[in-house]
């Protein structure tokens, strides 16, 4: 077991720098860059003053040299003109658009973003179990119908809809102020507990907003996992052995049809920062998507290329957190058999 | 005594077209300790009727009728009527796996498989007796000892994907018996079992019955089965019972119609080679004669008998791969050696277990994939040729002369076409024709396998399994093709409808003159269709020759254990659970002198009797062989 979970950590090293090279390649591919643009939209201006800075900025930043040398210099795998010093070294780079470092920039946000993600997370694995469960054990029922159109409503509404409609609501009914992360007489204020409630009544909002459609699509997984598994023999087998069905339908069918649920932990974590960016637009919510969208659009490469790859590492983690589960759940992955056959 | 009294029980299923009786008053007993089998096709209900008793029915499927009685063996002794109980209440529940068990037909998917054999067999122990997990356990090792499990201080341990079949079906019988039910129902128990393993499973069943004074109601389809263990038998068709009686009355005096035309409908190894099969729903193929170009013509005529195959040496091995499909875990010789001939308009039979290379070996003969070593040689009108030395084009041809007919007509068809793209997708492949010749030749093929040129447009599923092997036969035939390969053709269907498959391929072959090399596990459906047979075991041809002589005097020691191990639908010859060699049958190395095949011996076969070639390596060094093979050699 320590041998394959080990495995599966080195697997992730040059997956992590393809992702890296794929990301900086991507970044690089609209023309020019942040500070050439700076440059020539002071030139339409006529303002040249400071033209001079930005260039020493260029050669600073190694924004002259080929492509590749600039991407071995932004992981720290090339002399930039301060020697080694790129990611590998711990310099996460230099956001243009804030003029600060990437990591003081990124920083104060990946706190939020990661107990958003988590909070979203556990809300979808929450509310998606008890309903698929009972959507495959009373298939057809009146209630099986009802989850099936609300999931669907649930997909197929666009979440800032969906967020602009409970921030609506919550306001007029509860008096809440959803926008934001907390009340604005704790910003800037230590910890304290009407801070932290303040905090988490602020995350239920954007929690079921990006939340639904995951549990929509989840509750439809497990739903048709189970039915699949439900009238399988080896539950016939369980049942003439006099067991009760609820009993039953955990130990056996459930415990099979899990398998797609942990395998989709890591999945799961892309979508949700990539959803939540519109989302975090609209409820003002200072997570790392919003940046995220900002260093987009004004090119400022090293801080959406960081941003990025972060998100990949937490894709990472998660895959490789759903690779252990599964090898821990499954003997037949654990001993590396084929029971294709079942 | 009565254990179980079935009394006009009759169950309906709900389903999309309305509600259908399944079962329709059907009425019988089973008396305590005797052994009672159901016997009928699939879809006759008798598997329904088990469902019922065990209190097990699918959701769809319920008990408008009659009732169940079973007498609980408890010590109040009470009668309980298992048609009126709730299936999950917890008085069914009580008796079910207690009092009642049940052993299922597919051992490889009748255990969950991410949970312990020790797991799920103690489970039943830990809900009926007052067990802890450890003694449950305790109680697990006791029961696969009685059943003989190899090391069951292991097993408890193994998962069933490190299980074989044979080995699956022991842990499910484990896990009936564990809390000693007075009632068995075994569910077609041996179904998926080789015939070796199926007659070690049968005696099992047997020596457990006994040693646990248990009565037995066994479900079943094949009569070699239900000779070798019933008491009684009750004759289910159409959800009704046809016939019940005491197993000598209904095999030696059948009365109704049904039963005489399925007794009539099996093959078995003591038929006349002249008998002929009678089919339950005969076929009418080809009404009128046509002109088709046949092989059957004068000049293959004197061919007849000529090697039109012959294989010499052949290998092949494929490679184990470990999880990371990089290190080889080892080599697995699925043929090795193997030097055969098919002989033009003959139908060579290929018999062995699961896994003895019966299938890739025929699959070699179409060049279905590179071989290791060796050399298959096809003789056409222009001389012998390798068939690895085929280009494309020859390749292309090659194909339109040998062609394959498959196990499995539900899945080799596809779902999506009509039974006229089928039949006409060879035909344009092979660009034979324009569509009016096309459409002409489809329509010869539909009577030429007994179909009505009605069915053209609909599509596999609503066929039956017979009518779709038939398709899958039209379609194999399309190409005129001279050579056959058909792969189990029957073992997916019905006996009523083997025999009718059977007919058909045995008539096509003489009216074509076509050359078959026929797979089959079944020795009997073998002896029905072959004029000459091969055994094979573990990648080795060990036995060839004349069918007959093949099976009244084997010289091999794994042929005869083969045929020892087949359950004979006849009183007379029943089988020998004593005289059953167990697993060291199968394997080479355990074979006596002059047999044995160790390690690095390269298998060769000797020609003992006239044509009855067998496979014996250590026969040089024996110098005295007249006197072990009767004076032939």
């Amino acid at each position: 077991m320590l041998d394959y979970m080990v495995r599966r950590l080195l697997v992730m090293i040059p997956t992590l720098f393809a992702i890296s090279f794929l990301i900086f390649f991507i970044i690089e591919l609209p023309e020019g860059d942040y500070i050439s643009n700076q440059i020539s939209m002071l030139r339409s201006t006529g303002e040249s003053a400071s033209i001079g800075r930005l260039e020493f900025l260029r050669k600073e930043f190694a924004l002259d040299r080929p492509f590749v040398e600039r991407y071995g210099i932004w992981i720290g795998a090339w002399p930039g003109p301060n020697g080694f010093d790129g990611l590998l070294q711990g310099n996460w780079g230099w956001s243009f658009e804030y003029d600060q470092p990437v990591g003081e920039v990124v920083g104060p946000t990946i706190p939020l973003t990661i107990a958003l993600n988590l909070a979203t997370i556990v809300f979808i694995y929450c509310v998606a179990f008890p309903i698929g469960i009972y959507s495959a054990t009373h298939q057809y029922s009146v209630g099986d119908y009802t989850f099936t159109l609300i999931g669907y409503l649930g997909l197929a509404t666009p979440n800032f809809l969906l967020a602009l409609v409970l921030m609506y609501l919550a306001n007029s009914w509860f008096g809440l102020s959803v926008g934001g992360i907390m009340q604005e007489q704790y910003i800037g204020k230590s910890m304290s507990g009407g801070k932290a409630l303040s905090v988490l009544a602020h995350l239920v909002v954007p929690v079921i907003v990006i939340g639904t459609a995951g549990t929509a699509a989840m509750i439809r997984r497990l739903r048709a996992n189970l039915l699949d598994e439900l009238y399988k023999q080896y539950v016939t087998t369980a049942r003439s052995k006099g067991m009760r069905e609820s009993k039953l339908l955990i130990k056996y069918p459930l415990r099979v049809a899990l398998n797609p649920f942990i395998a989709d932990i890591g999945n799961l974590i892309p979508s949700l920062v990539s959803g939540s960016v519109i989302v975090s637009v609209v409820l003002n919510l200072p997570t790392v998507g919003p940046v995220l969208l900002g260093a987009l659009q004004s090119q400022d490469q090293f801080l959406a290329g960081f941003i990025l790859l972060f998100v990949s590492i937490l894709t990472l983690i998660g895959m490789w957190v759903s690779d252990i589960l599964l090898g821990y759940l499954d003997p037949r992955i654990r001993l590396g058999k084929e029971g294709g056959r079942q | 005594m009565n254990l179980l009294d079935v009394r006009g029980l009759t169950v309906e299923f709900r389903g999309d077209e309305g509600h259908q009786n399944v079962v329709r008053d059907v009425s019988f007993t089973v008396p305590e300790s005797k052994c009672v089998a159901l016997v009928g096709e699939s879809g006759s209900g008798k598997t329904v009727i088990s469902r019922a008793v065990m209190g097990i029915l699918p959701t769809k499927a319920k008990i408008t009728a009659g009732q169940i009685l079973f007498r609980d063996n408890r010590p109040n002794g009470e009668i309980i009527d298992i048609a009126k109980q709730d299936p999950a209440g917890s008085s069914m529940r009580a008796i079910r796996g207690e009092q009642i068990a049940m052993i299922f037909q597919e051992p490889m998917v009748s255990l969950s498989p991410l949970h312990t054999i020790g797991d799920q067999i103690s489970e039943a122990a830990r809900l009926h007796r007052d067990v802890g997990s450890k003694e449950a356990f305790e109680l697990t090792k006791d029961m696969l000892r009685l059943v003989h499990f190899p090391e069951p201080e292991r097993a408890i341990r193994a998962y069933p994907f490190e299980l074989s079949g044979g080995l699956r079906q022991r842990a499910l019988i484990a896990m009936a018996l564990i809390c000693r039910p007075s009632l068995l129902i075994a569910d077609e128990p041996t179904t998926a079992l080789d015939v070796t393993i199926q007659a070690e499973i049968l005696k099992l069943i047997k020596e457990v019955q006994a040693e646990l004074n248990m009565t037995l109601l066994m479900i079943t389809h094949d009569f070699g089965v239900v000779t070798n263990m019933a008491d009684e038998v009750v004759v289910v068709y159409n959800g009704e019972i046809m016939e019940k009686g005491s197993v000598e009355d209904l095999f030696l005096h059948p009365q109704h119609p049904y039963l005489k035309a399925l007794l009539n409908a099996v093959p078995s190894l003591s038929m006349d080679p002249e008998d002929r099969l009678v089919p339950i729903r005969p076929i009418k193929p080809r009404t009128h004669p046509i002109d088709l170009p046949t092989h059957s013509n004068g000049k293959t005529q004197a061919f007849r008998g000529t090697p039109l195959i012959e294989l010499e040496g052949v290998c092949k091995s494929f490679a184990f791969k470990n999880q990371r499909g990089r290190k080889k875990r080892g080599m697995t010789a699925a043929l090795d050696n193997v030097a055969l001939t098919v002989r033009r308009v003959e139908c060579l039979g290929l018999v062995g277990e699961s896994g003895s290379g019966k299938t890739t070996a025929s699959l070699a003969m179409l060049r279905a994939f590179p071989l290791t070593r060796g050399k298959i040689t096809y003789t056409t009108k222009d001389g012998p040729r390798d068939i690895r030395d085929f280009s494309e084009a020859e390749l292309f041809q090659y194909r339109k002369r040998a062609q394959i007919i498959f196990q499995d007509p539900f899945s080799s068809l596809n779902p999506r076409r009509t039974l006229n793209e089928i039949l006409q997708e060879p035909l344009i492949i092979h660009s034979m024709g324009d569509s009016v010749s096309q459409a002409a030749r489809i329509r010869e093929l539909i009577d030429l396998v007994g179909l009505s040129p009605r069915y053209l447009r609909r599509y596999p599923h609503s066929f039956s399994g017979g009518q779709r092997q038939r398709i899958g036969i039209a379609r194999a035939l399309a190409l005129y093709p001279e050579f056959l390969i058909c792969d189990e053709p029957t073992s997916a269907l019905d006996v009523s409808v083997q025999a009718q498959i059977l007919n058909l391929l045995k008539d096509l072959k003489d009216e074509l003159g076509l050359t078959y090399v026929f797979v089959s596990h079944n020795l009997a459906v073998v002896d029905y269709i072959s004029d000459r047979v091969a055994v094979m075991c573990k990648g080795k041809v060990v036995e060839v020759g004349p069918t007959r002589q093949v099976i009244d005097n084997p010289l091999h020691p794994y042929t005869r254990a083969l045929l020892k191990a087949v359950p004979e639908p006849s009183l007379e010859h029943k089988l020998d659970f004593n005289a059953l060699e167990g697993a060291g049958s199968s394997d080479p190395a355990q074979w006596p002198s002059p047999f044995r095949i160790q390690y690095s011996i390269i298998p060769f076969l000797i020609e003992m009797e006239t044509d009855h070639w067998v496979c014996a390596p250590g026969m040089e060094a024996m110098r005295d062989a007249e006197s072990w093979g009767g004076g032939h050699i």
